[in-house]
């Protein structure tokens, strides 16, 4: 078991570097040039050749690829991911100020998705073919289909603008007024959440059918077990697999979908940063944030291996 | 011939064999729900290519005289800032939302399949350096990886498609590597190789031609996933730039006029949410009529 989380973090660490690598070195080889970009932005117009020259020297990016490299991972270990060439203060500062109100996003809509999809999944598959079952599954197929922006935008003019019951827009930390902050995030997390939940319920209610059928439930059954008992114990746990596996999937789905999200409620989180510094060609921003959310799903995908063998005693790690 | 008759009608009272394409037919056209997304789909099809005889004005016609209208007889959508009339936009991103979305899959598909069929055919090395890229690929979330390529090649619609293409593929090369991974162990698969065909043959042949069913089935389904990523991009503005008629840059412009023009921005997603609805459902319908597992019992 110990060798088996070993061997799988080495690995996670392998494809991270390899990541970092190839987002490294493409950021740089692709057309697009930071500097550039930091001189139009500056209002002192009329840069000459020598003063690029400058300030391309400064940030470092005269510097050949392979000494840049060895400059960012020498930071890496320093906890320092480089400084950013548009507004020229720490990366981490300003992505460990805006990590939080991500992961707090991010972190409601994925506890959101299993609560509310795996009970609607087992609802629908135990009252397979009566209209409820139509209903949720036809609610579940307009889930995974509608664009996340487009279900913001409908509900901010729903809730927002024509039945004023929520704030448009805007964050609040829910340390300084609680209330507030859970009413700006209703929709969000609502919008986020929404594609987990549509999916979580169709794995749940396909892989509770599945297992549905197998002798042991007749047999559970035929027990005189309260239905309650059968589902719960029997036929769910024995389901939760795949359910499982679509949950780990489901986190990189969220983290892009918050993209989209934090652009359209306007939050203050790493996705917009994210954005922002991708249009500005901020290097040492889109590398950081990559760096983080890599990270995050690696070892999302690591956590859903080790539950398998929680979930099922046959699968060994070895 | 009076022999073969008879032959035949021997043969029917044995076992009445049913052709497999009749089979999917029947499973496929007898579904109420898929008919609807089939029929959505040809809907959108049919306005895509008749965009220019169907449009009540240009796409950018701008009419400083009917400027943010809400619905009226002339304009049955309204018009936006600039006067330009909402349907006619609509009926013109159709183009552009189908032909990206169909250009990216097969580009996406082709070279999808090449590399998970070269990686699950010749096993060894070639399996390891391309499966462990593509795994690489797909621990991102799409729309990041898209949103990073296309802002770093620059806008216009070229860029776009490539973008749009890498964050595709390593779906379908890896649905063809686990394919041709259970193809490859096939009693016919070493019976052309005991008749001497080449790799390239039954590659082509017997491999590919098997593997098809799951990917028809993703094919239409990456549809929808294509063309909701499209929009995701042009609302960010990245990508097909203004003053192009895309469904993503008109959520994004009709943003603003949310409180006192909601169908600026939301009919335009209701046209992408359609067409992705209806990708997805027929998606499902082939499924189930091309997998025997499933016949029958939906």
């Amino acid at each position: 078991m110990v060798a088996f989380i070993i061997r799988r973090l080495v690995q996670s660490l392998v494809v991270l570097v390899i990541i970092m690598t190839v987002v490294f070195i493409a950021v740089r080889l692709l057309p697009g040039d930071p500097i550039r970009m930091y001189v139009t932005a500056n209002t002192q117009a009329g840069y000459t050749e020598e003063e690029i020259a400058l300030v391309r020297h400064e940030v470092g990016l005269d510097k050949p690829l392979y000494l840049q490299y060895v400059d960012w991972v020498k930071g890496i270990f320093r906890g320092d991911l480089g400084r950013s060439i548009l507004r020229k203060e720490p990366v981490t500062k300003e992505i460990f100020r805006r990590l939080p109100v991500t992961a707090y996003v991010c972190g409601l809509a994925f506890v959101f998705g299993i609560m509310v999809g795996v009970p609607l999944g087992i609802i629908t598959a135990v009252r397979r073919g009566k209209w409820v079952d139509t209903l949720l599954t036809l609610f579940a197929y307009i889930g995974i289909t509608i664009p996340v922006f487009w279900l913001g935008l409908l509900l901010m003019y729903l809730f927002g603008v024509y039945l004023k019951w929520l704030p448009v827009m805007g964050f609040t930390s829910p340390f300084t007024n609680f209330w507030l902050s859970t009413r700006q995030l209703v929709m969000p997390v609502i919008c986020l959440a929404f594609f987990s939940i549509a999916a979580t319920a169709r794995q749940t209610r396909s892989s509770l059918l599945e297992v549905m059928r197998q002798d042991y439930i007749r047999t559970a059954y035929s027990k005189g077990l309260r239905e309650r008992v059968v589902i719960w114990r029997h036929a769910l746990k024995n389901s939760l697999i795949p359910i499982v596996t679509l949950v780990g999937l489901g986190i990189p789905m969220i983290i892009g979908g918050n993209v989209l999200v934090e652009t359209v409620f306007n939050l203050p989180g790493i996705g917009v940063l994210l954005y922002n510094a991708v249009l500005n060609e901020d290097y040492p921003y889109v590398q950081g944030i990559v760096l983080i959310i890599s990270a995050v799903i690696l070892l999302s995908n690591f956590a859903v291996e080790l539950t398998y063998g929680w979930l099922d005693p046959r699968i060994r790690y070895d | 011939m009076a022999v073969d008759a008879s032959f035949r009608n021997e043969m029917t009272e044995i076992a009445p064999r049913v052709s497999e394409w009749k089979r999917f037919y029947k499973v496929f056209f007898s579904r109420g729900i898929v008919m609807f997304g089939l029929v959505i789909i040809v809907l959108f099809i049919f306005v895509a290519i008749f965009a220019r005889q169907l449009a009540p004005y240009g796409p950018n016609d701008i009419d400083m005289n009917a400027t943010l209208q809400n619905p009226t007889a002339a304009h049955w959508l309204g018009t936006d800032a600039l006067g330009r009339d909402t349907l006619s936009r609509i009926i013109y991103g159709t183009r552009v939302s189908l032909e990206i979305g169909l250009i990216v899959v097969g580009i996406g598909t082709v070279i999808g399949m090449a590399l998970g069929t070269i990686a699950g055919y010749f096993g060894g090395w070639v399996y390891t350096i391309i499966m462990r890229s593509i795994d690489a690929l797909m621990c991102f979330p799409m729309i990041i990886l898209v949103l990073l390529i296309a802002s770093m090649l620059g806008p216009g619609m070229r860029n776009l498609i490539i973008a749009l293409t890498v964050g595709l593929m390593p779906g379908y090369a890896r649905l063809m590597c686990g394919q041709v991974l259970t193809v490859k162990q096939e009693d016919y698969i070493l019976a052309a190789r005991s008749l001497g065909s080449s790799n390239t043959r039954i590659i082509m042949r017997h491999i590919v031609m098997n593997c098809l069913p799951p990917l028809i089935v993703q094919i239409t389904m990456m549809l929808g996933a294509t063309i909701l990523a499209e929009a995701g991009m042009s609302f960010l503005g990245i990508g097909i730039q203004q003053p192009t008629a895309t469904w993503g840059g008109m959520i994004t412009n009709g943003r603003q006029y949310l409180t006192n023009h909601p169908v600026l921005s939301l009919a335009p997603g209701l046209a992408l949410m359609l067409v992705v609805f209806a990708s997805n459902i027929v998606g499902d319908g082939l499924r189930d009529a091309l997998d025997p597992r499933l016949r029958g019992q939906i």
